[in-house]
């Protein structure tokens, strides 16, 4: 094998075609960085339903003197109600599961709502006991709030319980829906570019015509021909893929950590270490792909 | 060298066969000559012989191999052993003399010392020397056709084909492409050239196969283009045909 040769040739082919090269290596780039974007997406998912299902809390709703009347027939807990559902989480039956809880109080829960709602007109109409007194219970493993859930729906005094993950999964399912949305534009895009890959190597495959044909007659080998074409399809792809690296890794150190994370300082944010495991992938993804296309390609263009 | 044995090509959404039931023999060190009409087969039974095709049935030996098993990785290999010539001479324009015959070396993987010393032999051989550095487009016809000769027997092989090589060449020119093959056939290549210029069949009096409609109408050793009553047959087999070359034996 004459290396000199080889890269002599590829030179060539790219050199040849400028426009379906640039083009080549346009696809690639867009259509891996949306590959990288949503791998990061991903990522951050991940990231983000880890930290918030360990702090998420399961609530325990008691009732006021304005709860719906089928659910809190007794109007506002008695203090003797809320001692009882105390009692109840503090029992050996829940005690295992329980890390922590502590008690909201009226004027607890209305200065916490007078925060939340400074500003905004219901803040002024709103009194402490139309708010719930609340036992917040965290858990030692979150996933098992089925069981605070059972325990306490239809308990006397206790209006409703809710877990906070259902909320966050709410979220997360958005978040999910988004990063499925940029994985299937992405599988397009990746077809359009296997495609033009294909289409590339064959027209260069063309121009070429006569040395393949010479090349067939004196007996060079099946893989000393295609070789070339191959490889000029991965040096496009290539340099396509290495400039989604380029752009996912800016991404993360511009965009995700020089802004998200100086303006949201208490949400774990990917960082660039995250950034620099799927840069990799994506390269190699794109020298796979092209690797594959301009292959199948230069082999149905030489059968023929 | 090389054995066809019943041979018949039929092109697919052709109604009559290309080739019929055609055998042949030719031994090592030939020189031979394949006569016949435009369209009467002649290229389709050299691209047989260059495993550019397979026949529809039938059997093809060259150089030990059978072309109709070979499987197509063993192809290139085979092609190396042989050299091929056409009409069109099929140079590549970009490349000079020299490189054109280089590049012939360098894609099946020869080493550049060897072409260094390579290809200056072969192009004095085919008498180029001194236009190694010629661009195709600045030679004539004939002397295009010596690049195309020395790219083809650079290698040394045992077969060359040549399919009508004088196609393109006025008379004087012709003669001195075939004083070159008549060389390249003495230092013991086997020559199989398609032709049909007649003058140049006639004068060098060498074995004659001549092809009509797909069949072998003639198989004469030391004979012109046209068939002589005094020591000609018709062929109806190849056994026939390999009885008649040894009988006649112009060429011991
Ligand atoms: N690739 C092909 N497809 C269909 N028909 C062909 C093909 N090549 C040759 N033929 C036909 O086969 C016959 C023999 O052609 P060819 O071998 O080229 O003859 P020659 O070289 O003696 O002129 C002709 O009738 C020609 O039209
Ligand atoms: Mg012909």
């Amino acid at each position: 094998m004459r290396f000199g040769f080889v890269i002599g040739e590829i030179g060539h082919g790219l050199r040849r075609n400028v426009s379906m090269v640039i083009s080549v290596i346009l696809v690639t780039f867009i259509s891996l960085t949306f590959v990288g974007t949503a791998s990061l997406l991903q990522l951050q998912i991940g990231q983000m339903k880890n930290y918030w299902y360990d702090r998420a809390q399961v609530a325990v709703y008691l009732c006021t003197e304005v709860s719906p009347a089928d659910v809190c027939p007794q109007g506002e807990a008695s203090t003797d109600l809320q001692a009882a559902i105390e009692d109840k989480l503090k029992s050996p039956v829940l005690q295992p599961y329980i890390k922590e809880y502590f008690f909201e109080n009226h004027k607890q829960a209305y200065d916490k709502f007078q925060e939340q709602f400074a500003g905004n007109s219901v803040a002024k109409y709103v009194t402490p006991n139309q708010l719930n007194e609340t036992f917040w219970v965290s858990l030692k493993d979150p996933s098992k709030s089925q069981i605070i859930t059972e325990s306490f729906s239809g308990v006397a005094g206790v209006e409703e319980v809710r877990d906070q993950r259902s909320y966050l999964d709410q979220i997360f399912n958005i978040l999910n829906a988004a990063s499925i949305a940029a994985v299937g534009i992405a599988a397009l895009m990746l077809v359009s570019a296997a495609l033009l890959i294909s289409t590339t190597i064959r027209l260069s495959a063309f121009s070429r015509r006569r040395e393949i044909g010479i090349m067939r007659l004196v007996g060079a080998s099946n893989f000393y021909i295609q070789l070339p074409f191959i490889l000029e399809g991965v040096v496009a792809a290539t340099i396509g893929s290495a400039l989604a690296a380029g752009a996912v890794l800016s991404v993360v150190q511009f965009f995700v950590q020089g802004y998200l994370a100086t303006k949201l300082p208490f949400t774990s944010f990917v960082t660039l270490g995250d950034g620099l495991l799927v840069a990799p992938a994506l390269i190699a993804a794109g020298i796979l792909l092209s690797a594959v296309a301009s292959g199948f390609a230069i082999r149905r263009y030489l059968r023929i | 060298m090389i054995r066809i044995e019943n041979v018949t090509k039929q092109y697919k959404g052709t109604s009559r066969p290309a080739l019929n039931n055609v055998s042949l023999e030719i031994e090592k060190g030939d020189f031979v000559f394949l006569v016949g009409a435009s369209g009467s087969g002649k290229s389709s039974l050299m691209r047989l012989m260059l495993r550019e095709d397979i026949p529809t049935s039938g059997s093809v030996h060259v150089m030990g191999e059978n072309l109709v098993a070979i499987p197509s990785r063993r192809i290139p290999f085979f092609r190396r052993k042989l050299g091929v010539v056409f009409q069109d001479f099929r140079l590549l324009p970009t490349k000079t003399v020299a490189q054109n015959v280089a590049f012939s070396l360098e894609v099946i993987g020869k080493s550049q010392g060897f072409i260094l010393e390579a290809v200056p032999d072969v192009l004095a051989m085919v008498g180029l020397e001194g236009k190694a550095d010629r661009l195709p487009g600045e030679l004539s016809g004939g002397e295009q056709q010596r690049v195309a000769l020395a790219r083809a027997i650079v290698n040394k092989p045992a077969v060359l084909l040549a399919d009508e090589p004088t196609g393109n060449l006025d008379p004087a020119t012709s003669e001195g492409i075939m004083a070159l093959l008549e060389r390249i056939n003495l230092a013991g290549t086997t020559v199989v050239m398609a032709t049909h210029d007649r003058g140049i069949v006639d004068r060098l009096q060498k074995r004659v196969v001549e092809m009509r409609d797909g069949e072998i109408f003639r198989d004469q050793r030391s004979a012109g283009y046209i068939k002589t009553q005094t020591d000609s047959h018709p062929v109806k087999s190849w056994n026939l045909a390999i009885d008649q070359s040894w009988s006649l034996g112009g060429d011991e």
